[in-house]
Formats: C-alpha cells, structure tokens, sequence
C-alpha cells in the first residue's frame, strides 16, 4: 500500500510533464491535423529561453522565462506555418516528414548557438526541496509542474469555450467548409492556432528545465510520448488529452516500480494498442458525419 | 512514308517495353561484376551497406509508396532479422556449449532460453522472416483492423520504434544491452576478415536485392498490387465494392517487415554490428527518408534514394559532419516541397513543365497527393 501511495507523485508529474508537452500538440495536430515533428525542437527553444534569460534574470529565469518563451516558440511556429506548413494541409504525412525535416535543423542550429554539451538552468530557490507527507515525498519541482500544467489547461479550456477566437477555432476544426462559408477568415485562425500550439511548448519547455538539463537533442525524448498522448485521449479533446496523459503517467511509474524501465515502455505501447481496439479514435471522440 | 512511320512506332514501343529490363540487367551486371572489380573492398563494403538499406527500402516502397502507410518503425523489423541473425552468428562462434562473450562479461552464467534454438542455422534464418513478419502482421491486423490509419499509424508505428529500442537497451544479458551485438568472424562458413569472402558476401547482398526487386515487382503488377494502390488512393471505395483493405493493408506491411528483417539480416555479417542506436526513431526515419528522396511510387527509386542517400551521407560526413544534418534537413524539406516523387520523378516534372511552358496541354499525370482522411477525421 506505502508503495502505490509514493509511486503515486511519480506518476502524477509524469502525467503533468506528458500533457504540458503534449498540450501544444491539441493544437497543432488535434485541431489542425498537422502531425509537427518540430515540436520537440520548440520545447527546446523554451528550454533554451530559459536558458539565456539566466544571465539578467538570475535564478527567476525560469518565472520571466514563461512569457518569454510562449512568445518565442509560438514565433517560430507561426514562421514554419506561413513558409511551408501552408503548402501541405490536407497532406499530414508528407507534413510529417517535412517537419522532421525541419527539426534536423534545428537540432543543429541549437548545437552550433549553444554547444553540443547539456547546459542547466538553475531552478529559484523556491522550488528546490520537496514537501513530505507521512513517508511520500514530492519535489517542489514536480509540484510547480502540476501546477503549471492544470493552469495552461484551465486558460485553453477558457479560451476554446468562452472567447471569440476559441470558438472560431473549435468552428474551423469541425468544418472547415462552412466555417469558412460562415465567415471565418480560416487562414487566419489557422496561423493563430499554430502560434499558441507552438506557443505552449515554449512554455513546457521552460518547465523541463526544471527537472533535467537542457540539451539540443531536448524534444526528441518527448516527441513521441508527447503524441501518443493525443493519439490516446482523441483528436482536438482537451479532456482526452489531460485523461491520457495522467493514465499515461501513472501506468510508466507503476510497471516501471513493478518491473523495470525498459519494460514500462512496451507495456505502455500495448496497452494503447489493446485500447485502440475499443475505441480506435481515442477516448473522446468528436461526432460527426465523416466516414471513419 | 506510312511504313517508315510504323517501323518507328514499334521500335519505339518496343523501347518502351524492354527499358525496364535492360536497365535491371545494366545495373545487376554493374552490381555484381563491375563494381567488385573496380572498388577497393573498403568501399565494397560500404556498397554492400547500402545494398543492406535498398533492401529495406523495397519494403517501404511497397507499404508506403504504393499502400499510403507511412510506416516509421522499420528499425524494428530490421532489428529482429538483424539480431535473429547476430544471436545465431554469436552462438557459432562460441561453440557448441558456450555463451556469447558479451554474456560472460555480463555476469549471465546459463544460455537464456530464448538463445538456445539459435544455435540451429535453419531456425535462425527462419527466424530472420518471421519474427519480422508475425510482429507486423499482428500488428496490422490490430490497428487495420481497427481502421487506424494515416498519421495515427505513422505515430504507432514510431513509437514502436521508442519502446523497442528501450527495451533492447535494458536487457543487457539477452541483448547486450546500448553495444549490441558486435565482433562476428564468420557467417555461414565464409570469413569475414577475408578479402575475397567479402566479395562473396556482397554479391549474395546483390543477389538477394536483385531476387527481392524482381519478387516486389511481381507483387505491384498483381491483382494484389492493384488492391493496394486502390485501397491507398480511396480505401472507403474499396470497402465499398467488398474487399477487406485491413487485410491487403496488412499483408504489404508485413511484406514490407520481411525485407527489413531480411536486410537487417544482411547488415550483421556486412557491417558487424547490430545495435539499438542503429534501430530508434531516427534511423527509421532515415530509411524512409531515403525512399522519399528517390522516388516513393516506384520500386526502383526506392532502391535508388536508399543507395544514393546513404553514400551521400558516407562521403558527406567524412568531410563535413555538422553540415550534414543541414545538409539532410533541406534536402527533405526541398524534395517534399517540390519533389514528392523524388529523383526518380524528376524528369517527368521538367518533362511536364516545359510541355506546360510551351502551352501544349500537359499529359496527364497521376496525382500523387491524396487526402487520408483518417487522419482529418
């Protein structure tokens, strides 16, 4: 019992690292259906945001980096949008490939700016330590984490239902046709879309930094994690999203307590195949007429 | 005059017909009588590498060029052909009784039972087909047969990837763990720190290409083929008229598993080494990489991308090895830009670009970008 209830932190900041990283990607893929493989590569400019704000920030980096870096990763996405993005909608795998393209160089780029070698981004004093309950133990870190993560899911939430744009958004997901036939400039929604999708993974990758180093080879450890999230939790569903990426989480840190590491990653795949089986559109599914 | 004309025609039609095998025989003769005679084994070796990839390619020209499924972990399929291999080689070399080295140095005291039918060169090569071939066919008839199709597979499939090569990676006493299997002296009687058994193993590298290029042909040109390329241009139309596309779906992808194994297969006595590092994300996506860069829709500029982009990166990198992966990074961005039949489909796009230019109507062309709506929907 002692060992599923401390096995249960781990698994909770699993989770809230899978969806920060994932998050982004409801965006990008779940509402636009581009499959951006770039995406861990501007997880790694947010990491490097914080990075490179160290040196006039201090050790606050990480606080004025949050902004910073929304801004920075969400530029970068919205330049990718407009260059080459635009000319593949309606071609996710050839988008695929074209953006894995794109990551190889960006992987570079950040090797030859700031060295091959991991660099650290020293987390505020605030958050080094944990609290500890009766025997369980939960770094601030991974606590700031959760936190960070319940509080981008609350503003997409509230942006998707509550404003103009949001619903505009949601409006072009579902049919982009008569979105358009209604009024809604598409293209424009389209680049907003990729600019908070992009956005959002600056901001997760200034939280990675909190809990390992920094490096250019940064977004390929959680790509593809980051994508089963929303292959598991269903298309554009932020629920779907938030569900996976905990059950997720929590599965990797149990098996990986009951058998080892390199086991709970094939348990993982598996058992997202077997739910495939039950329901081969994710947990939530958006109902629509469409062939499937 | 009218005769003349005739003539022309059907020597023209005749080119037409007989272009396909003169270049095939062009180029086995090239492969297998010029190119031993005239590269140092060194560079031998390297070919007989890329050869290795062709292989693979073939697979993924099948499953992804003419069935749409965009397959990212064919590292996995090569990694089993390539350990089935290895296990066998390894345990040969260690004689009847003995482990592996890499075992004794990792405390691993008894053979694993999963070991020990290797020592048996038919189980081995049996293995080498299909464990490849049952992985992906389960596989496929799992996720096919539950529609998931377009990018989700392409996300399924790498992730495959990721967990396979984790999973290698911990078991350090089945598999050696981050070094893999390496230091093979012999495959099958030939020594392979011979000059001339080198030889040997490159032309039977060749051969199998050559033998495998012929076999996938027959596949594309048959009733199958067909279903194949109408289930990647219109899947719901083919459910439509009764067929099943999860099943022909499946089989070209556990097709396309098969020849990954069987390079794989290869690669371990050419290169002598088999390793996770060889089998990620990464890797898997090179291989489809170099299909892109050649020319999906065709068998031939598959082999060709994978023989022409892994000589580049060979010779690239010995020069200039930061610059490659911008190098690679353009190069894809260009080719699925503006190339997406790659080099093969080159000429046929000047060809329908300057037709344009000169106002003639351009002939038709088949429209290679198709909607998945699976991955809309």
């Amino acid at each position: 019992m002692n060992a599923f209830l401390n096995q249960l932190p781990i698994g909770l900041s699993i989770g809230a690292v899978l969806l920060l990283v994932a998050l982004g990607l409801t965006f990008t893929f779940g509402q636009m259906g581009v499959v951006n493989m770039a995406h861990g590569e501007f997880l790694m400019a947010g990491a490097y945001t914080a990075y490179m704000l160290q040196s006039w920030a201090g050790r606050q980096a990480v606080l004025v980096a949050l902004p910073v870096a929304f801004f920075v990763a969400g530029l970068m996405g919205l330049v990718l949008e407009r260059t080459l993005i635009r000319r593949f909608y309606g071609r996710p795998l050839d988008t695929l490939l074209l953006t894995w393209g794109v990551s190889l160089i960006l992987q570079q780029v950040a090797r030859d700016l700031f060295g091959a070698p991991n660099v650290q981004v020293k987390a505020p004093t605030w958050l080094v330590g944990g609290a500890e309950w009766s025997g369980i133990r939960m770094p601030y870190a991974r606590m700031f984490i959760l936190a960070l993560a319940v509080v981008c899911v609350v503003a997409i939430w509230f942006y998707l239902a509550r404003t103009k744009q949001g619903r505009r958004m949601q409006a072009v997901m579902q049919n982009r046709e008569l979105a358009a036939c209604s009024g809604i400039a598409t293209s424009r929604v389209d680049q907003r879309t990729f600019f908070i999708g992009s956005g959002l993974a600056g901001v997760a990758g200034v939280g990675l930094t909190l809990i390992g180093p920094v490096g250019p080879a940064l977004g390929t450890y959680y790509i593809v994690d980051a994508f089963l999230v929303v292959v598991a939790g269903g298309l554009g569903q932020l629920r779907g999203a938030v569900l996976a990426a905990f059950v997720l989480g929590l599965l990797n840190s149990y098996v990986e307590y009951w058998s080892d590491a390199s086991l709970a990653k094939v348990v993982v795949f598996a058992v997202i195949i077997g739910f495939l089986q039950i329901r081969p559109q994710g947990l939530f599914v958006l109902r629509s007429r469409k062939l499937t | 005059m009218r005769r003349l004309r005739e003539a022309a025609d059907a020597v023209a039609s005749a080119a037409v017909r007989w272009r396909g095998p003169v270049v095939f025989v062009a180029v086995a003769l090239l492969l297998l009588v010029a190119a031993p005679a005239a590269l140092s084994p060194f560079r031998l070796e390297l070919l007989a590498k890329y050869l290795c990839f062709a292989i693979a390619a073939l697979g993924i020209g099948l499953a992804w060029g003419k069935g749409g499924m965009l397959t990212l972990g064919q590292g996995v399929f090569f990694g089993l052909g390539g350990y089935a291999m290895a296990m066998h080689l390894k345990l040969a070399e260690a004689g009847p009784g003995q482990l592996p080295d890499f075992m004794v140095w990792s405390g691993v005291e008894t053979l694993p039972a999963v070991w020990e039918p290797f020592r048996q060169p038919w189980f081995a090569l049996l293995m080498v087909v299909v464990l490849p071939g049952v992985t992906a066919f389960l596989l496929g008839l799992l996720v096919f047969g539950r529609r998931v199709r377009g990018a989700y597979f392409a996300i399924l499939t790498q992730a495959l990837a990721a967990a396979f090569v984790i999973w290698l990676v911990g078991q350090q006493g089945l598999t050696g763990g981050t070094n893999g299997l390496t230091n093979f002296t012999s495959f099958f009687g030939l020594d392979l720190a011979d000059e001339n058994d080198q030889r040997v193993l490159y032309s039977v590298v060749a051969v199998v290409l050559g033998l495998l290029y012929l076999a996938f042909r027959q596949v594309v040109a048959s009733r199958f083929g067909r279903l194949l390329v109408a289930v990647r241009d219109g899947e719901d139309r083919v459910r439509f008229l009764g067929y099943d596309p999860a099943l022909v779906k499946t089989v070209a992808f556990t097709l396309s598993a098969i020849s990954a194994g069987i390079a794989g297969a290869l690669f371990v006595p050419v290169v002598g080494i088999i390793s996770p590092a060889l089998l990620g994300v990464v890797p898997s996506l090179e291989f489809v990489f170099a299909v892109a860069v050649g020319g999906r829709y065709t068998l031939a500029g598959a082999v060709l991308g994978a023989v022409l982009l892994n000589y580049g990166k060979t010779t690239f990198s010995e020069h200039y090895a930061n610059g490659w992966l911008y190098l690679q990074g353009t190069l894809f961005i260009a080719v699925m830009a503006y190339a997406p039949k790659g080099v093969i489909g080159v000429a046929g796009q000047v060809r329908d670009f300057v037709a344009a230019r000169r106002g003639r109507a351009a002939p038709a062309v088949v429209p290679p970008a198709r909607v998945e709506e699976g991955a809309a929907a």
